[in-house]
């Protein structure tokens, strides 16, 4: 299935008009050893590119944006115990949130799986 | 920036892959698989940390003729020879120029163990308070160091290099021979755990890496690990939690500090104790996962009290640790704070040190 991704580093899949979002493999390696997520509020709505979560690593705090806009109807709950999934899977069962995508066109100001992996590229 | 110094294992960081950055001034191993796996591996196992950016300085001499007595925060002629002690260089005004080990290697004769840092500005201190023409030597350049921590560490040295390793008591060392060459095995460390700091010359310690990374219950460990092994046990990072405009009374590490003899920065930690401290160090334990870090704000009562010297998330806790100076009607067993970060709020309390009780240090 189609995955998008942003500059910031997260990642989106749409699949039965519900969206699956993430951060991606190579920040979850650049982040170091994860310790804690703070998810989002069931029921919150956020804007693209908004603060949607929070995560610290051992090294450092950072913020997660929405990569579409929407809201939020689940929230990955293991994560509160075990955010180390987020290491080791950060595009899959590290998922962090469900969105219901506002207007799932806003797509096109994400980058596809060859983009990202150019983009990347192009900041080492 | 400044030109980075790099230990003689290099190489052999760069071959395991580890991240190396900046730290005082070297080009460091933060980390090799991972923060917090070499961090459990050092709690349950050994971990071999290239250590060799300390500084070291060589004492020959009477120790009182020299002045060098009247250097440090504590006795040195009455540290028995084989033993160390641990305290403080100070400024006038009771500052902590740096925190620091001496070694007794004989009647004349004592070793200085300093941070990296702070390394060059120390030599010069300590030189300038000696007597002229009196023996002290930076040998630092010329000497290495590998620290091997864990609870398997002594039966791993044992394994080695004998017996000898086996009856070392805390704090105390031997100079012995290994490998071919004059060395020195300290029954000290940084992480909490039983653990041994090895002195020996550069140009060997790639041998004695190799040695001992060959052995199945070893692993490296980087700074980064380190970091957390040392806050979890509450000891003072230079630069973060200590400085010189810290004073051994401010960080509570008066016991350190022999009020009974003659130092420089004595009377400035006279004052203070006559007229009561302005900050204080006090542990805080955070009641979630989040971690408190290095400048985050300390408030009690919606009050800013203090700013977070050193702060992690610990593994051993499973909650974010951290250390700062607050004021002193602040640092009570049980108070309720917060540790504040732009748009994030950690309710923490304070504790008493170590955050982490259950290290093998003296067994």
């Amino acid at each position: 299935m189609e995955m998008y991704f942003s500059k910031e580093h997260e990642w989106v899949r749409i699949k039965d008009g519900i969206a699956s979002v993430g951060i991606s493999e190579h920040a979850a390696h650049e982040l170091g050893d994860i310790t804690f997520v703070e998810l989002p509020q069931v029921g919150k709505t956020v804007k693209q590119f908004e603060v949607l979560a929070g995560i610290e690593s051992v090294k450092a705090a950072s913020d997660i944006y929405a990569p579409l806009s929407g809201k939020v109807i689940k929230v990955n709950e293991a994560l509160d115990g075990t955010p180390e999934i987020v290491n080791e899977a950060a595009e899959e069962a590290g998922w962090i949130a469900w969105l219901e995508p506002t207007d799932p066109g806003e797509v096109k100001n994400l980058m596809s799986r060859e983009e990202y992996d150019t983009y990347l590229k192009g900041l080492a | 920036m400044e030109n980075l110094r790099n230990t003689p294992l290099l190489s052999r960081h760069q071959q395991l892959h580890a991240l190396l950055a900046p730290f005082g001034g070297w080009n460091m191993p933060i980390q090799y698989e991972g923060i917090i796996a070499e961090h459990r591996w050092c709690r349950e196992q050994a971990s071999l940390f290239d250590i060799c950016h300390m500084g070291e300085f060589i004492f020959r001499g009477d120790m009182e003729e020299s002045g060098l007595e009247d250097i440090f925060t504590f006795s040195v002629k009455s540290i028995p020879i084989g033993r160390s002690r641990y305290g403080f260089l100070l400024n006038e005004r009771g500052g902590i120029i740096d925190d620091l080990i001496v070694f007794r290697l004989g009647e004349d004769e004592a070793m200085v163990v300093v941070n990296a840092a702070t390394s060059d500005n120390d030599f010069a201190v300590i030189r300038s308070r000696l007597k002229p023409g009196v023996s002290f030597t930076d040998i630092s350049a010329a000497t290495g160091k590998l620290d091997l921590q864990g609870p398997l560490s002594r039966q791993v040295l044992v394994e080695k290099f004998g017996e000898q390793i086996a009856v070392l008591p805390y704090f105390k060392f031997i100079r012995t021979t290994l490998l071919g060459v004059d060395a020195v095995i300290s029954r000290t460390g940084y992480t909490g755990e039983l653990g041994y700091e090895i002195f020996l010359p550069a140009d060997k310690v790639g041998e004695l890496w190799d040695l001992l990374l060959a052995d199945q219950r070893v692993k490296p460990a980087g700074l980064g690990a380190r970091d957390v092994l040392r806050l979890e046990v509450g000891y003072s990072l230079y630069g973060s939690d200590i400085d010189e405009a810290t004073t051994p009374l401010e960080a509570g590490l008066g016991a350190f500090v022999n009020m009974d003899k003659k130092f420089i920065g004595k009377e400035a930690l006279q004052k203070q104790q006559r007229e009561g401290l302005q900050k204080v160090k006090a542990a805080f334990q955070v009641h979630s996962r989040r971690s408190p870090r290095h400048h985050y704000e300390i408030c009690f009562e919606g009050e800013a009290v203090g700013t977070v010297t050193s702060g992690v998330f610990s593994p051993m806790l499973g909650c974010g640790i951290g250390i700062g100076y607050v004021r002193p009607e602040i640092a009570t067993l049980g108070a309720q704070i917060a540790i504040m970060h732009d748009k994030v709020t950690m309710d923490a309390a304070v504790v008493e040190l170590p955050f982490y009780k259950g290290g093998s240090l003296r067994s």
